[in-house]
């Protein structure tokens, strides 16, 4: 700990005091809407992003541009959300429908990028790729920000985070995904798993497209009693990470399975590469998909008076959670490696895809509010 | 049982690979769950599978796949599977997670897949202190030992990882453990041992059998309360296969108000219970407020906000007869309770519903062609715009009854309390169907300027009034020719083309006018016939609406295009009287709510232990995942030879950049 305070250098503080006064802040503005448990979520989200952003230093500036682009949109609004429609910065580019429709259009931009890179062995189209990326989650993500402002000029009691429908939590699956691959790029210094990873980001990106066109799902409605809580603010977005994780899993298990038969060989990263990405992301999307269903169960007990009562979404969670148990424990223990895990990886986004959207289409239950 | 077979039985059991095929099972198992509703009358089923697979199902639990003892049973095989595999496991675990392995033999580290020779000329005390101090610093225990000729340094990093195995499995025995504590076991263990048996009737508490009823004392249990407004209960029901069972409460819960807030889009936000819960034990009474996500606990009891219903809310109906040949249709006001029945003329009238708030969309739904550039300008902006001209309105209260016949057919209505204003007229709705499976189809009968339907009515019994008619024909054809004298016949043919149509009106509406054109005129005239047809019986409509005001002394209207349309939309409104099929409307005239809260209470003393499992579980899993094991092994010969070895429990690409990474340092201490 104190080997890792003394790598801090000057940015990094200052990144923390930031965080920290915006937390000051948003206490001082915002308690009266907080009851305890969210001001301990408050507490608890300033030393989390800020270890988040020590540990992996390119965070700071993507947090730093959100904060501009958010502060900028909520400023505009002046309080009053009819500006949305006078002023012309708002309309098309700062308020949150307009943000989220630059990050879509980023999005499909970034996955063009990576192909090319990939297929032309362009390391300038692959670099865009993640600059596009990156922008697409600065846009993205404000626009959920904004968003947030938005609900609340509808009136204080429609306001709410934005992670309560399934338009929503696409945003945050693209916002998420998007993300943990970059960390990985980062890590392994290897952009060419971006046309694959990205795939899954436009598939989704696609239909929040869809969806808001021909939906109007990009309504923001107010919150039903049962989602009137805190326990929504740590239970969805820890369940996206999981969701986002498997889904980079699936998207390398594809690269994989390519690679072996030779196909787009010499321009993959090796296979032992491959491989690795593969284990991480299901290692840590399995971590959060376990807090995810736990805290699912804790809300569970204080919103339907019981932890588990096998509902649909519940059974299935545990399907998928058993799913990516017996991954790895044929990986770790049994030590096997190989096309066998990678189809696994890719069949495992099936499940999880079926858990997340399927049960709302097809299957009722008490989930009812992600419905498609 | 001899040993051997005691053996087998506990390598099977605590075996992966049976582990394995229990969760197999039990996933297979769950996906049927979700597949097939669970917990539906058993009826339903029937309807489903038929009479061939409906008894096969049942006899393997498909309709209660969680509740069914094959399904306990895996997760009872599945708790003493990962017992086992914990008592197996552990020993080997804690002397891993304890050893240094400071008497590893060279021989063996050689076997190592990852290993470096190197020489040092240092002196090997000297080196061995720096590549301790090296690995202390990246965060290794070290170990020395001195033996002849060497020294070796034995070092690990990470044993919390094998801490983490103990950690998440023990995390899920306990979970297990909790969950079949809360589970439907000790239930099924209860009636068994105390012979109790569910009841299919359980509406009067003095009627409950003993059998059915649970003491205080049940370990624990899921059930359900229903307190109306102004009264207390103490006995929840427990639903058991297709019975339920009655578990007595130490407390008694008296509901003060239930309250329902909306947003503006008639979209729930907010159910609140105001409650006194009194202690049977102490008689002490304390007052608070349940609402959804806010529940109370109680003596060991958690009490949840469920749902709400009607609790009985009493209503003031009137009736307006439609049928005049049923004199014994009553047309004097009633009163009547929700969720009862009485009788109605010859039929039955059962109440089934009553809303005291209602939000619609009252917007003239009118389709706007849009462009693609046109709608991607809407979804642009802000998130909060609703430009689809939704406008909602609470269009007050309503009730919804059946009329049932002595044949026991039924059908059902839904009538609005207040006008509903559409395309500009207000009428009073009346909703209408034969079957739960069918949409409503609604009866509009307009209202008068006073916002009255009794005048609708006047004007509908003297129209249909057979004797009547002749004078309604008789005003009507004087006023469309009022210079013609009384014998003139164009008159009295007017006069008895008016009759009859009026006569054909009376019998079936507009579908046996249109039935008798369809017979008599030919096919290409009878657009023109069909249209004198409405011009007569309008015109005789508003001539009736005349009379009846002159008969109460009210002055004559004066035409107008808005009282031209109540005359049209009376008259249509008659006609589909033809179809409503109900003796009378019935008017609600007032009402006295009573609403009815729906609480859920259970006692679930495994949830703190499924909780605590839960933390394991979660401590656990980062500890096998994030926490990586290591051992570094660095043997320094007297002779100057070095052997440096790495190992970890799992191979992953980690362990081999860090053993570059050693592997380099070391190098440079020499």
């Amino acid at each position: 700990m104190k080997r890792f305070l003394h790598t801090l250098r000057t940015m990094d503080w200052l990144y923390g005091a930031g965080l920290l006064a915006l937390g000051v802040f948003a206490w001082v503005r915002y308690d009266h809407h907080m009851d305890i448990f969210e001001e301990a979520i408050l507490l608890s989200s300033v030393p989390a992003f800020a270890w988040l952003g020590w540990w992996w230093k390119p965070f700071q500036k993507l947090a730093a541009a959100v904060l501009l682009l958010s502060l900028a949109g909520i400023g505009l609004y002046e309080g009053d959300l009819a500006r949305a429609e006078k002023v012309f910065l708002l309309k098309y580019i700062f308020s949150s429908q307009t943000l989220i429709g630059w990050m879509c259009m980023l999005f499909f931009f970034a996955n063009g990028a990576y192909w090319l890179g990939l297929l032309r062995k362009s390391e300038f189209a692959a670099g865009s790729g993640t600059a596009l990326t990156w922008c697409a989650i600065a846009m993205g993500w404000a626009g959920m920000m904004v968003r947030w402002h938005e609900s609340y000029l509808i009136g204080a009691d429609v306001g709410h985070i934005p992670v309560s429908n399934l338009y929503e939590v696409f945003v945050l699956f693209c916002l998420i995904t998007s993300l943990i691959y970059l960390y990985y790029e980062g890590v392994y210094r290897t952009r060419q798993m971006g046309a694959f990873v990205m795939l899954v980001v436009s598939a989704a990106t696609g239909f929040l497209l869809w969806y808001a066109f021909t939906r109007g799902a990009h309504e923001i409605q107010p919150l039903i009693p049962a989602l009137q809580s805190y326990w929504m603010k740590i239970h969805v977005p820890a369940n996206f990470v999981g969701y986002g994780a498997f889904a980079i899993a699936a998207m390398v298990g594809v690269a994989y399975l390519l690679a072996a038969r030779g196909v787009l060989a010499s321009r993959l990263p090796s296979l032992t590469v491959l491989d690795d990405v593969m284990y991480r992301a299901i290692a840590i999307g399995f971590a959060f998909f376990t807090l995810a269903t736990i805290l699912g169960a804790l809300w569970a007990a204080e919103a339907w008076g019981t932890y588990w009562q096998w509902d649909p979404k519940e059974t299935w969670a545990l399907i998928v959670w058993l799913n990516y148990g017996a991954w790895l424990h044929m990986r770790l223990t049994k030590g096997l490696r190989g096309p066998l895990l990678a189809w696994w990886a890719v069949m495992g986004l099936g499940v999880t895809t079926f858990a997340f959207l399927g049960v709302n289409m097809f299957l009722s239950g008490l989930h009812s509010y992600g419905a498609l | 049982m001899p040993n051997s077979t005691l053996r087998a039985w506990y390598e099977l059991l605590s075996s992966m690979r049976f582990a394995v095929s229990l969760l197999t099972v039990l996933s297979i198992a769950s996906i049927i769950g979700t597949v097939v509703k669970q917990h539906e009358p058993f009826n339903n089923y029937l309807n489903q599978f038929g009479p061939f697979w409906f008894p096969l199902f049942e006899s393997l639990g498909l309709y209660g796949v969680y509740n069914a003892s094959w399904f306990l049973a895996i997760l009872v095989f599945l708790l003493a599977s990962t017992t086992l595999c914990i008592i197996r496991q552990s020993p080997q675990m804690l002397r891993e997670m304890k050893s240094f392995r400071t008497h590893a033999r060279e021989a063996s580290l050689r076997q190592f897949a990852h290993k470096e020779n190197f020489l040092s000329a240092q002196p090997p005390a000297t080196l061995a202190a720096a590549a301790s101090a090296y690995l202390t610093s990246q965060g290794f225990r070290v170990k020395e030992d001195k033996r002849d000729g060497a020294r070796l340094l034995a070092a690990k990093a990470g044993s919390a990882n094998r801490l983490g195995y103990l950690l998440a499995h023990g995390g899920i025995v306990v979970i297990l453990v909790g969950g079949l504590l809360d589970g439907n076991l000790p239930l099924r263990l209860l009636l068994a041992l105390e012979d109790k048996h569910p009841t299919t009737f359980a509406q009067l508490r003095e009627a409950i059998p003993a059998q059915a009823r649970l003491s205080e004392g049940t370990l624990s249990f899921r059930g359900n309360l229903f307190v109306p407004e102004g009264e207390r209960s103490s006995l929840a029901t427990l639903n058991v296969d297709d019975g339920v069972l009655v578990q007595d409460l130490p407390f008694e819960l008296a509901l003060e108000k239930f309250s329902i807030e909306h947003y503006t889009t008639g979209a729930p936000k907010r159910f609140a219970s105001e409650v006194i819960i009194t202690d049977r034990a102490s008689g002490q009474s304390e007052r608070h407020t349940i609402e959804v996500n806010h529940p109370l606990t109680f003596k060991g009891l958690t009490i949840y906000q469920s749902s709400f219903d009607d609790g009985g809310s009493s209503l003031e109906l009137l009736p307006h007869r439609l049928d005049a040949n049923t004199q014994a249709t009553p047309v004097k006001a009633l009163s009547a309770t929700v969720g009862t029945q009485q009788p109605f003329g010859d039929q039955t009238l059962e109440i089934t519903s009553f809303r005291s708030f209602n939000i619609e969309n009252m917007a003239d739904t009118q389709s706007t062609s849009q462009t693609i550039f046109s709608t991607l300008q809407s979804r642009m902006g802000s998130a909060a715009r609703h430009d689809d001209g939704k406008k909602f309105v609470n269009v007050g209260p309503n009730f919804q009854f059946k009329l049932r016949d002595a044949a026991g057919q039924a059908r059902e209505y839904q009538n609005y309390m207040l006008p509903i204003t559409q395309e500009g007229r207000a009428f009073m709705l009346s909703g209408m169907r034969t079957s739960p499976n069918e949409n409503f189809r609604y009866l509009r009968m307009p209202v008068d300027e006073d916002g009255r339907i009794e005048s609708f009515f006047a004007l509908r019994n003297t129209l249909l009034n057979e004797s009547a008619r002749h004078e309604i024909a008789r005003r009507f054809a004087k006023s469309s020719l009022p210079k013609a004298t009384a014998t003139d016949p164009m008159l009295t043919g007017l006069i008895d083309t008016a009759e009859r149509t009026l006569s054909l009106f009376a019998k079936d509406g507009f579908t046996a006018v249109g039935g008798f054109i369809e017979k008599n005129v030919p096919a290409d005239e009878r657009e023109k016939a069909a249209d004198v047809f409405v011009k007569i019986l309008n015109g005789c409509a508003w001539e009736a609406l005349q009379w009846v005001r002159e008969k109460a002394a009210q002055p004559r209207l004066e035409f107008t295009e808005p009282r031209a349309q109540y005359v049209r939309d009376a008259l249509w409104a008659m006609s589909d009287i033809f179809h409503y099929g109900a003796p009378a409307y019935l008017q609600l005239t007032g009402f006295e709510e009573v609403r009815a809260s729906v609480f859920q209470i259970t006692r679930s003393p495994g949830q703190a232990w499924v909780f605590l499992g839960s933390l394991l579980l979660v401590a656990g899993v980062y500890f096998m995942l994030f926490v990586r094991e290591r051992r570094a092994f660095v043997l320094i010969k007297d002779s100057g030879d070095v052997l440096f070895a790495m190992s970890a429990n799992r191979k992953t690409l980690d362990f081999e950049n860090a053993f570059v990474l050693h592997r380099d340092a070391l190098k440079g201490l020499l």
